[in-house]
């Protein structure tokens, strides 16, 4: 055993790394849950994104507008899902999953002739004066623009729903529906725009793992992160903080068991292996102990008629 | 009147598509993970192809991809099956108790399952002596690496993989008396986020050279990021990321084996077999050694390469000791396959436990 190959300073920035993509997804899920409306697509969007801001990028030699490119893409995907639920009223569970199936079917489309290339690279940005404090510096502020942008999202999440008019109306429209309509709100019009809003970010996260944590295209490269980031929002009982930490504490464990895999520590490494999953659940179980629970329209198909 | 007669004249149009695709012999493949994951799974659709090209309109070939290893295998055998396959290739260690039950209950139709041992008069099982080629990988490994650092990421801790592991280290250990294997499980066979992280943290601690069990190219990707860190090739050429990282590879041909056995099924001369061929048969081959390496270490491996495709060399040749220092093979002992199809030991100087 060797404790001391394992630098603390790049385990937690690559501890941040790994929790960023997983972070985008949930905390747009989230959104998406707390208006009302469960979207199970998140691994078909962050696919698409992953392929559209991979695309995009290489063509335009941009990873600002690939980035872009990417939410749109999730967005795009997210408005099917939209139409599907919110205009058909289709059922929410079959459509999430169909448009899981879709993305990820879409993107091996997509991808075909992008295998194999290197996207151009994404530059760290390194804020002056506060990346040269020693130890702290490059962990907080050398980073990519892109994880700084999702820590800015829990936050701007957590205060506009937490504060604001608009974030009181998106809960009552996912507390319930029925009400929020009686009282002239347009349930569908504020679904859809929630649900446009949680395709993005999980586009974001797609596209994070392809141009910044992997960087290349492959098929399903996504390998379940979308499912991860679903129940990363139940298990943070929709609270964005609670998100932020279960991301960091799955993306963590992970980077974390595999130094201790490399540095040879003597625990099996099925224990380590679990480790992620098992101590994410466990914290976020203890947390939500209080009494916090689903929006009370979660799922439900809303009719102005009804 | 008009749709009544519409639907009794596509019927009868089905009816006799499907007479005349009874006489094409339908091949079945199932995958663990995409066909675009540039390994494996893309080597083994490779496969799938030579087949359609070498029969063309006999035969019709049907592939699932992303096959998770457990109850779903079952189920897609169990559809390819219902829908008339033939011969039905299952293309990952993982299916084998799902092919075992699905071969059960269709004893007409022919199985093959790759990498594993279980066999039944329906169900044949092939491999390819991959350890063949990760001696050859082992011997430049051990000579490129300055760190005297080998980071190895592992899969799954089946005899595949340790056998894999086992023959590397031997190989770079004797170029290399200095050189280190640290070793990084995944459980995955397929990744590329979590394959990145394992190259990558491999690489923070010190590894310059990356080994992959792991079936994507993400491993090539993280290296190239890092510089300086060499990289090979699994199951195929990875050919876009040489000369470097890439410097050489092994690479699965599946293709002569899937065509003589597809032919083996249309003439009904099928039968149950255990194929295991390495270098010399060409179900492995090493990719181009790139021009990173110097021409001395290069010329070296090349004749590790064609001694093992002679006969004349076998990767586990005495003397050889298992991790705990007991004697294994004697000076000049050869590994039975038996031994080696079941190994579940590192040999002598690799740290660390292989998970039980």
């Amino acid at each position: 055993m060797d404790l001391s190959a394992i630098n603390p300073v790049l385990l937690l920035a690559s501890l941040m790394v790994a929790a960023t993509p997983i972070l985008l997804a949930a905390i747009g899920e989230l959104v998406v849950e707390r208006a009302g409306v469960l979207n199970l697509g998140v691994e078909g969007m962050m696919i698409v994104g992953a392929i559209t801001g991979f695309a995009i990028s290489v063509e335009t030699g941009s990873p600002w507008l690939g980035f872009l490119a990417a939410a749109a893409g999730g967005a795009v995907l997210a408005l099917l899902f939209a139409l599907l639920t919110q205009v058909a009223l289709a059922n929410q569970v079959a459509s999430g999953l169909a448009l899981t199936l879709f993305g990820l079917g879409l993107s091996s489309l997509m991808g075909q002739s992008y295998v194999g290339i290197k996207p151009p690279h994404f530059a760290e940005i390194d804020i002056p004066l506060f990346s040269d404090i020693p130890v702290l510096g490059p962990i907080l502020f050398a980073q990519d623009p892109i994880l700084y942008l999702g820590l800015a999202l829990v936050a701007g999440t957590w205060a506009v729903l937490k504060y604001t008019r608009a974030g009181l109306i998106l809960r009552a429209v996912g507390e319930n529906h029925d009400a929020a309509h009686a009282l002239g709100y347009k349930v569908v019009r504020i679904r859809v725009l929630a649900i446009l809003f949680g395709g993005a970010c999980a586009g974001l996260g797609g596209a994070y793992i392809s141009l910044v944590r992997v960087p290349q295209w492959t098929e399903g490269m996504t390998a379940g992160a979308g499912w991860i980031a679903l129940a990363l929002v139940v298990f943070a009982s929709w609270k964005p903080w609670r998100v932020l930490i279960g991301a960091w504490l799955f993306g963590g464990i992970t980077v974390l068991q595999l130094n201790l895999q490399a540095a040879g520590v003597a625990i099996p490494v099925e224990y380590l292996a679990m480790s992620p999953y098992l101590v994410t659940i466990l914290v976020l179980v203890i947390l939500s102990a209080d009494k916090s629970s689903a929006p009370a329209s979660l799922g439900r198909t809303f009719h102005a008629s009804t | 009147m008009k749709l009544t007669k519409l639907l009794a004249t596509a019927a009868l149009a089905l009816g006799m598509a499907t007479t005349a695709m009874a006489d094409k012999t339908k091949v079945g493949f199932v995958y663990v993970g995409p066909v675009g994951d540039g390994g494996w799974t893309y080597e083994h659709d490779q496969g799938r192809k030579a087949v359609v090209e070498a029969f063309g309109d006999k035969v019709e070939t049907v592939y699932v991809e992303s096959v998770p290893e457990g109850p779903d295998a079952e189920r897609v055998m169990t559809q390819m099956a219902l829908n008339g396959a033939d011969l039905i290739f299952a293309t990952s260690f993982g299916y084998m108790d799902a092919v075992q039950n699905v071969a059960k209950k269709f004893p007409k139709v022919k199985f093959e399952h790759a990498t594993g041992y279980k066999t039944a008069p329906n169900v044949s099982v092939y491999s390819a002596r991959f350890y063949e080629g990760r001696a050859v990988q082992g011997t430049i490994a051990g000579r490129m690496t300055k760190s005297n650092i080998i980071g190895y990421i592992a899969s799954f801790p089946i005899p595949e993989v340790i056998r894999g592991i086992n023959s590397a280290y031997i190989h770079a250990k004797k170029v290399n008396p200095d050189v280190e294997f640290k070793i990084v499980w995944v459980y995955t066979w397929f990744d590329p986020a979590k394959e990145a992280d394992a190259a990558k943290t491999l690489i923070e601690q010190g590894a310059d050279v990356i080994l992959q069990h792991t079936d994507s190219t993400a491993p090539q990707a993280a290296a190239q990021k890092a510089g300086n860190v060499i990289t090979f090739g699994q199951a195929s050429d990875m050919a876009e990321y040489a000369p470097l990282p890439r410097v050489s590879s092994i690479i699965d041909n599946w293709g002569p084996y899937y065509v003589r056995r597809t032919k083996a099924v249309m003439d009904g001369t099928w039968e149950s077999v255990s194929t295991w061929d390495g270098i010399r048969e060409g179900m492995v081959k090493i990719g181009e050694i790139s021009s990173a390496v110097p021409g001395d270490v290069k010329a070296e491996a090349e004749a590790l390469r064609d001694a093992i495709a002679a006969g004349e060399y076998h990767p586990f040749t005495g003397p050889l000791n298992k991790q705990d220092g007991t004697p294994w093979l004697k000076e000049g002992e050869v590994a039975d396959d038996g031994t080696l199809l079941g190994m579940n030991f590192y040999v002598e100087g690799i740290e660390g436990e292989i998970p039980q």
